[in-house]
Order: structure tokens, then sequence, then C-alpha cells
């Protein structure tokens, strides 16, 4: 039993332990559920501290039979990338149960459950070296959320949830039949496997059914991302989510997606990812600006924070795509600077929601007065997300953009864009929140922060600085499961029609008709 | 008398569930005008035993294999599976059932024995080897279901129900006969081995055109029983209208046995002219699980939902068996398995959320059942989820295994869009589980007693069944992909 194990499986055990806790004890739950998800958080440490960042491919390795026919396993194990976002996961599913301790107060029970089972669900995405065992994760961590959103969410709560079930489940049913199809050419579901095949070069794939197979797996990490333009479901989930649900599922639920880029599609589909990237990075881009833009006339708080998202992954999108060692490096710090930084934000907006029981920006105005604790959180936060040196996002930003301009400068032009329009909306967001003259509304009903509100951002803070400041803690990791990444996406790339412009290969590719001379000629 | 003519005791042992069970079904006839109150729990529990004790029959003949009858039945694997599997159903349809029965104030006796009866037939069905004796079991389990959904004489649509599945019925067993008689017309034989052995030898393009033709025919008897397209109109009347568990009954078991000759005939004996009838299935199973799925969005009556939803499932089962190979079979018999814990499951909850009169089966009085009674609601849940194909339950081997053997058949295309429709299948479920837990509790369900001990048992079961086959799918999977074998 190695700590992974411990840290995936103890959340579904207190999932259960939860279920026959008797109803009326809400407290009993509530203690409960932070225990439970606190024990896996300090395993997770464990983890962290235990891993060896200098060692290539994956550690606290399990592989074991789980059915026979067709041969599926529980194979699960970590590297540099997948480490971070366990980390990320355990550390914000406590501060999802304390945040929501006093704000949620019907069907307690059921609540917690639900926390404990999307934790099971998102750790499992994230260690998961099966495919199908993977689309078990993924699918498993839609329920909880569906139902956190739909039950416990705000008014227009059952549209949200319905349009965040039928997104994800209509993007991964191609996934799922991407992955049976890669079954009946490999005869094996292990992605060690698969990935070992493809290097030895022991499977081909022709460009046209390369093409398809990426674009079934892109499709379902896409819509989770979310990339532009289907990103349409995310603000509706947010704004209607409780607090707890809107971070986890900006923080952790999100990276789902690029992570599942980087995992599967760069390694498994080279050819068809490098000759889509700049069609990728063109929707990254737009994303990047449209949700800024998007997120600046935004009258609702959360719904600004929301499209700010957007804008965020579309960073981390041009990161992947772009390619090169500094942009994934960039690009997964960034997941982990976006999970830290808005998730901070949607607490932050969760704990005036339940002051003022509003969300519209005009309801507020001169917070800083009766609440300074809260103003200066949310400054700090605020500058995190803009990106200021010394704090988490620039790093990532940065080296994203540096990436993006090693591959092509233009790109990094126009995603710096972005950066200046995250400064615009949410200084202008603070100054409309915090600033000018506080109403009697205002003034009676925000209080600044509680003892246990303090606790539940105070890792965040923390982090905010560290991650700004002390990247070696977290760079070498990554980089060291980066560089295997890109190396990986060196492996049957001669298939590539250098003369050729990129656009006519992928049109010919999809017809199906030159590109298997071609591939025929480089055997 | 010749000596063959006699069967011997094994032969007997491999009929021995078919057997017990007509015993069974016989003795509850003869004592219902002797029981009152008080013995009409009595015959439920007689019934329950006949039941098990078939099982138990069922898995000892399975010890000693082989034909029966010269060669009329064939007890192997595959007839096993599907025996025990219509038995479940028969269990599970039997618990659900007595509460129902007494709440609607009606005599439980002769319910049973149809019930009995039914099975019977599904399980000659399971066994046959030979088109007079498939047609036979299919006319025993037709006619007593025909009986059960309208079992509640005095209700319009339950009469309405009844005679719609009489009368459609009884017109797509006359095309399934005509089917037999040409078959037999053309290669001399009605034992499904033998027709396989005169059609490997064909060579005429014309003769093979006219089996094709046979194969059509009996194609159409099949297609209404399993209510694929296009004969599935009759399903939602008669869901609709037949008794809650009569409708859980309906789609599950005859269904079951339906697709057991469906794969016996067509794999086994048509095999030979696979290239005819590929297409034909290919089509049926699309627009199968379009129609199902897409009539189902708009459906504000739970039992029509579920109705459509079955046909919906069918049109799953069908891909499987348009990829005829072993792998394909054995994937029918897997989602046939889960869809009937699951679906039986669904239908249990509607028995028990119904109350008198069946008042209650608008999609919309479950509103508030999360609140009221969460633990009901979540084992509907389960079922939903299963239904939708959402990993760690039943239903989502089913389709994993229907789509593998689908691609591995080279039909890329039906898996994309089969795959699609159980994305767009999962809106009309979670509406259900919308309205349980995201509405408030209205009067339906702040009425709703506790579910009594066979009810709780039946939905129990079938949660559990459907949690198991979704995390370790093997206990069902193996047997099914050994007994598969057989059939060729």
């Amino acid at each position: 039993m190695t700590f992974l194990n411990l840290c995936l499986l103890l959340p579904l055990a207190g999932f259960f332990l939860l279920l026959v806790i008797p109803r009326a004890r809400e407290n009993a739950i509530r203690i409960a559920c932070l225990a439970t998800s606190l024990i896996s958080f300090v395993l997770s440490l464990g983890l962290a501290v235990s891993f060896d960042a200098a060692k290539s491919g994956f550690q606290f390795v399990t592989d074991s039979p789980w059915i026979s026919s067709p041969p599926i396993r529980y194979h699960v194990g970590i590297d540099g990338l997948s480490l971070w976002l366990v980390l990320l996961a355990t550390l914000l599913t406590p501060i999802a149960a304390l945040i929501s301790w006093r704000y949620i107060e019907k069907r307690v029970k059921e609540f917690y459950a639900f926390l404990l089972l999307m934790e099971f669900g998102l750790i499992g995405v994230f260690v998961s070296l099966d495919l199908i065992l993977f689309y078990v994760f993924w699918e498993v961590s839609l329920v909880p959320m569906y139902f956190l959103i739909g039950v416990w969410g705000h008014e227009r709560r059952i549209y949200a949830a319905v349009k965040f079930f039928l997104y994800t489940m209509a993007g991964s049913v191609l996934m799922l039949a991407a992955m049976i199809y890669l079954y009946t050419l490999s005869d094996t579901f292990d992605f060690t496997r698969l990935s070992a095949l493809m290097a030895a070069g022991r499977i081909s794939l022709r460009p046209a059914e390369e093409l398809l197979l990426f674009l079934a797996f892109f499709l379902a990490f896409a819509i989770k991302v979310p990339l532009f333009p289907l990103h349409t479901w995310l603000p509706d989930a947010h704004v209607e989510a409780p607090t707890a649900g809107s971070v986890i599922l900006a923080s952790v639920m999100l990276k789902m997606g690029t992570y599942g880029l980087l995992r599967f599609c760069l390694p498994l589909f080279p050819s068809a990812s490098r000759e889509s990237a700049p069609w990728v990075v063109t929707l990254a881009i737009v994303g990047i600006i449209y949700g800024a833009l998007v997120a600046m006339v935004q009258p609702n708080m959360k719904k600004l924070v929301a499209y700010s998202s957007v804008s965020h992954l579309g960073f981390v999108v041009l990161g992947i795509f772009s390619f090169t060692q500094l942009g994934l490096d960039g690009a997964v710090y960034q997941m982990l600077n976006h999970g830290v930084s808005t998730g901070a934000l949607f607490m932050l907006v969760g704990y005036m929601y339940e002051r003022r029981h509003s969300l519209e920006i005009a309801d507020y105005g001169g917070v800083a007065t009766p609440a300074p604790g809260l103003a200066a959180v949310f400054m700090i936060t605020t500058l995190a997300s803009i990106g200021l040196p010394m704090l988490n996002n620039f790093v990532g930003e940065f080296l994203v953009l540096q990436g993006a301009a090693q591959a092509n400068f233009k790109w990094a032009v126009y995603a710096a864009i972005g950066v200046i329009l995250s400064a615009c909306y949410m200084l202008w967001l603070y100054q409309r929140a915090f600033f000018g003259e506080a109403s009697e509304t205002v003034r009676s009903h925000l209080r600044d922060l509680t003892p246990r509100e303090w606790v539940a951002i105070a890792p965040l803070l923390i982090l905010m600085v560290w991650m700004g400041t002390a990247t070696r803690t977290f760079l070498p990791a990554i980089s060291s499961a980066n560089a295997q990444i890109l190396e990986q996406t060196q492996h049957n790339v001669e298939f590539h029609v250098r003369s050729a412009p990129s656009t006519e290969v992928s049109v010919s590719a999809l017809l199906g008709t030159e590109t298997r001379t071609e591939a025929d000629h480089a055997h | 008398m010749p000596t063959d003519f006699v069967p011997s005791a094994a032969e007997l042992c491999r009929v021995l569930p078919e057997i017990i069970l007509t015993l069974a079904g016989t003795v509850i006839m003869v004592l219902t005008p002797f029981s009152r109150n008080r013995g009409a729990s009595r015959l439920g529990s007689f019934a329950l035993a006949g039941l098990l004790a078939s099982a138990v029959a069922a898995i000892a003949a399975q010890s000693n294999p082989g034909p029966a009858f010269q060669g009329m039945l064939m007890v192997d694997g595959f007839a096993t599976f599907f025996r025990l599997l219509v038995i479940g159903v028969g269990v599970l349809t039997l618990l659900s059932s007595s509460h129902y029965l007494r709440r609607e104030g009606v005599e439980p006796g002769e319910y049973y024995a149809l019930l009995l009866f039914s099975v019977v037939g599904q399980c000659v069905m399971a066994a046959s080897n030979e088109l007079i004796i498939m047609f036979v079991g299919l006319e025993i389990s037709s006619i007593a279901s025909y009986i059960l959904a309208g079992y509640l004489r005095d209700d319009r649509r339950a009469n309405e129900s009844a005679l719609k599945y009489f009368l459609l019925g009884s017109f797509a067993t006359a095309f399934l006969l005509y089917g037999v008689a040409w078959t037999y017309g053309l290669t001399g034989t009605t034992s499904l081995p033998e027709i396989r052995a005169a059609l490997t030898g064909l060579e005429s393009i014309r003769s093979e055109l006219l089996v094709a033709a046979a194969a059509a025919l009996m194609f159409v008897g099949f297609a209404f029983k399993i209510s694929a397209w296009p004969f599935q109109i009759w399903a939602p009347d008669v869901y609709q209208g037949a008794p809650a568990p009569v409708a859980a009954f309906l789609s599950a078991g005859p269904k079951a046995a339906a697709f057991a000759i469906l794969l016996r005939v067509f794999i086994t004996a048509f095999d030979p002219i696979s290239a005819r009838w590929e297409p034909f299935v290919w089509l049926s199973a699309l627009f199968t699980m379009i129609i199902g799925n897409f009539a189902a969005l708009t459906q504000s009556n739970i039992k029509r939902l579920l109705a459509y939803s079955s046909i919906a499932h069918a049109g799953y089962v069908l891909v499987a068996v348009t990829a005829h190979s072993q792998l394909g079979t054995a994937a029918a018999m897997f989602y046939l398995a889960s869809y009937a814990l699951m679906n039986i499951g669904a239908f249990t909850v509607v028995t028990h959320f119904s109350r008198k009169g069946e008042r209650y089966v608008d999609v919309q009085d479950l509103a508030g059942l999360g609140v009221r009674q969460p633990v009901t609601a979540a084992l509907f849940s389960i079922f939903l989820l299963s239904l939708i194909g959402v990993p760690l339950t039943g239903g989502f081997f089913g389709k994993f295994y229907v789509f593998k053997a689908a691609l591995d058949g080279g039909l890329v295309w039906l898996t994309v869009l089969g795959l699609l429709n159980s994305a767009v299948a999962a809106y009309y479920y979670l509406r259900i589980i919308v309205v349980m837990y995201m509405h408030e509790p209205g009067e339906s369900t702040d009425t709703l007693p506790a579910p009594g001990t066979g009810l709780s048992i039946a939905l129990w079961g079938s949660a559990l069944g459907t949690l198991l086959l979704g995390v370790y799918p093997a206990v069902i999977l193996d047997f099914a992909d050994k007994s598969a074998k057989f059939l060729k």
C-alpha cells in the first residue's frame, strides 16, 4: 500500500463513513469530512517529500489487474506533472469543507459526502495510468459536481448543472470510442505500454486516423478546459455553484482538461498535435482576449471571475501547444497558479456573498471601510491574479509568454494583451467594490473575516507568495516530467511533411488520400 | 416405441427447470380458489420457492450440458445464462409485485401462475435449438404476458395495453411463423445447426436471396419482441397501461429471451448469409437508438419515458448483434443482464411510488423524493446513472463491451453514433434526478409510505447487482464469453 493508494482511497473511505453517520449529527459529519480530507492532505505532503524529482518516469506505481478481458488494470502512479495537481486537489478539499461550514445548511450529509467523492474522482484522474481507469475517474468526478451545483446552487442551478453534465458527457463519449479504437490497434489500455509501443514504432497510425483520434481526445479535454468556443458551460456552472463547488471546479476540475492534453494528447498523437498546434493556439489566444474583454463588462462578480478563468486557461493551452520546454513548464505552473489564485478569488467572493447576499458589483462599494482584512486579502489575491512579480501568476505567465515567443513571436504579443486586460478588469473590480463611499447596508452587513475564514484562505495566501518567490520547490519536478513529454512528442514525427504548409497537410489528412503514400515513403 | 423416444434421465434433468416451474404454476392455479387473504401471501412465497428451485435446477443442468429431445433443446452455457437471467427477472418482479397486488386489491394467485408460465416460455426459448420449439416457447411466454399486461381488468388503460400487445404481438408472431415455414421449405429442416449446414453449401444466389427473405420475415417477429425499429410502436402504450411490475417484467424478461433466440437464429443458423442481414440489423440498431432516445426526451409520464428508454437500450444490444462475433454475443449477454437489473430497479421504484390506481406516474410527482426518502432516491439515482452509462455501474461496462465489440467488428460509424446517442440519453435520465433532488417536495412525496420488505429486497438487490457489475464485471462477463463460443 503506497502513499498514493492511501491518498486516493481515503476520500472514498470517508465517503462511505459519511453515509453511515446519522443525518441529524451535522457537526460530526462536518468534522469527519474535514478530518478525512486533512489526513489525505498530510499523506499527499508525504508524497511530495518523498518524491524524487531527479528520477524520470512514474513513481509510487501500483499496477494490479482489475478486469481480465479486455485487460483493464488498476495502474496508478505520479510524475512531476501529476504530483502537484494531486496536492492541489487534496489541499482544496479541506478548504472547501471549511468554507462551507456555515454556508451549507440543508442536506449537510449529502454535501460533505459528495465533496469527498469529488476528491476521490479528482485524485483518481490525476494518477490513472490506464486509459479506462482514467475514463472511469473522469466520469465519476462528474456526478458529485453535478449534484453540488444542482442541489446547493443559486437560482438557475438546475440549468447550469444539466448543461455542465451534458457538455462534459458529450465530449467524453467520443474519447471513450477513441480509447477502444486504440485498444483494437494495440491490445492494451495501459498508458505506459502504449507510449512504449509508440516509441518503438510498433503502432503506426495513418495520419487521418491519428488526426481523428487526436480530435476525439482533444474535444473532451477542450470542453473541460474550457477552450473558446466550448466555454459556454463554464460561466453558468461557476455562477450557480455554491462557493465550495466553484472553488473545486475552478481550481481543480478545469485542470483535468489541461492535464489530459499534456498527459494523453501530446504523447499519444504527436504529429497530429503538432500539426493542429496553430489552430489550437489561435483558439487559445482568442480565448485569452475574449475572456478578458467579457470579464471586463460583467456586472456580476462571480461571472467576472469565471470569464477570467477562460482567459487564464487560454494561457495554459498556449503554453502547452507552443511545444517548448519553457512553454510547457509555464503551462503547468500556471495550472497550479490558477488553482491557487482563482480558488482564492472565488472564496473571497463567496465570503462577500455570505454577508451581503448579492453577487452584483453595484451592490458593494466601500467594503474596505468596514472590512479592512477582507480588503487586504482581496488586494493580494487580485495582484497575484494579474501577475505582479513576486507573486505566483507572474512566473507562470512569464514562462508561457517566453515559450510562446520561442515558438512564434506573434503569439506572445497577442497573448500579452490578455495580461494587460486582466489588470484592467481586476483592478476595476477592486476599485468599484472596495473603494468609495460605503452605503448603509454595506457598512452593517460586511463584517471582517472570521478566524475560520482566515484559516481557510491563509494557505492560499502563503502559496501565492511562495510560488512567486521560491519556484525551485516546484519547477524541477515539473520540468523533468515535461521534458519527457516533449521527448515523446518527437516520436513518429518523421511522418511530418516538412515541405508542405501545415494547413494543407491536415486537409489531405482529413481526406486520407495522399498522406498514406507519404507515410509509406517515410517507412 | 423406439428406445430413443423415451427421454433419458440426463435429458429430463436438462429440462428440470421448466418442469419445476410448470408444476409450481399449475399447483398455484389449483390452490388459488382455496386460498383467502392469508393464503394469498403463501402463494407468493410458493411461487418464489418455485423460481429459486428452478434456478438451482438450471445450474445443476449446466453440470451436464448437452442436447435433449432429439436435439430440440440444447442446454449449454448460453441457455443456462439466459435461463438464470429470466428466472432472476421473475424473482425480482415477484418481489415487487406482492405489495402491488395487495394495494390494487386483485387476486394474486393467477398473477403468480401466469408469471411462472411466462418464465417457463422464456426458459424454453433460451434453450431452444430448433425453430418449432423456439416458436412454442415464444408463444407460451407471450400469451402469459398478454394476460399479465391486462391483469387489472377494471382498468381501461390496462385493457387497452393488453389488447394492443395481443393484436400486434400475434401479428408479429405470424410473420415469424411464416419465416419459419419458408426456412423449412428452403432447407428441409428446422434444426438450427442443420440449417447452418444446409446454408453453408449454398451456391445459387437466388436461393440465398430466398433464405434472406425468410430471415427478414423472422426478424420482423424478433424485432417486435425486442421492440426494435420499425416495430417498436407498441412499447410505450403497453408499458404505460400495464401494471408497473408487469411493465418491469416485460421490459426485461421477454426482451432478454427474444434476444436469446435472435442471437441463436442469426448467429448459429443464418451466419452463412450474414452479409445479407447485417446492413438491415445495422439500420435497425441505429434507428432504434435514435427513436428511443429522442422520443424519451419529451416524455412526462415516467412509465412512458422508461418505455422509450428500453427501446433505446434494445438498440444498443442490437449494435452488439450487428457485430456478429463471439465478442458481440458476449457483450449482448452482459448488456442484457445489467440492463435487466437497472431497468427492473427503476420500474420497481415506480411501482413503489405510484400508489393505488397508479396515481403518481408523472416525472414531476417525484419532486423532493431526495428529501423525503433519501435511500429510495439514492437507489433510483444509481439505476438512472447506470442507464446513462456512468462508470462504476453495470450500465457503463455494458456499453463499453457493446461498443468495443462493434469497433472490433469495424463498425466505426455505428459506434460513434451510438455513443453520441448515449450522451443525448443522459438528458432525460438527469431530468428525473433533477426533479428528485432539486425540486421542493410536493403532496405526492409527502404522503409516500416506506417501501415494504419484498420491494426493498428487490430494490437493494438490483442496486447492489448494478454496482457489482460496474466494479467487477468479470463475474458475468467471463461466463458470457465462454458460453458465447457455443453459438457457432
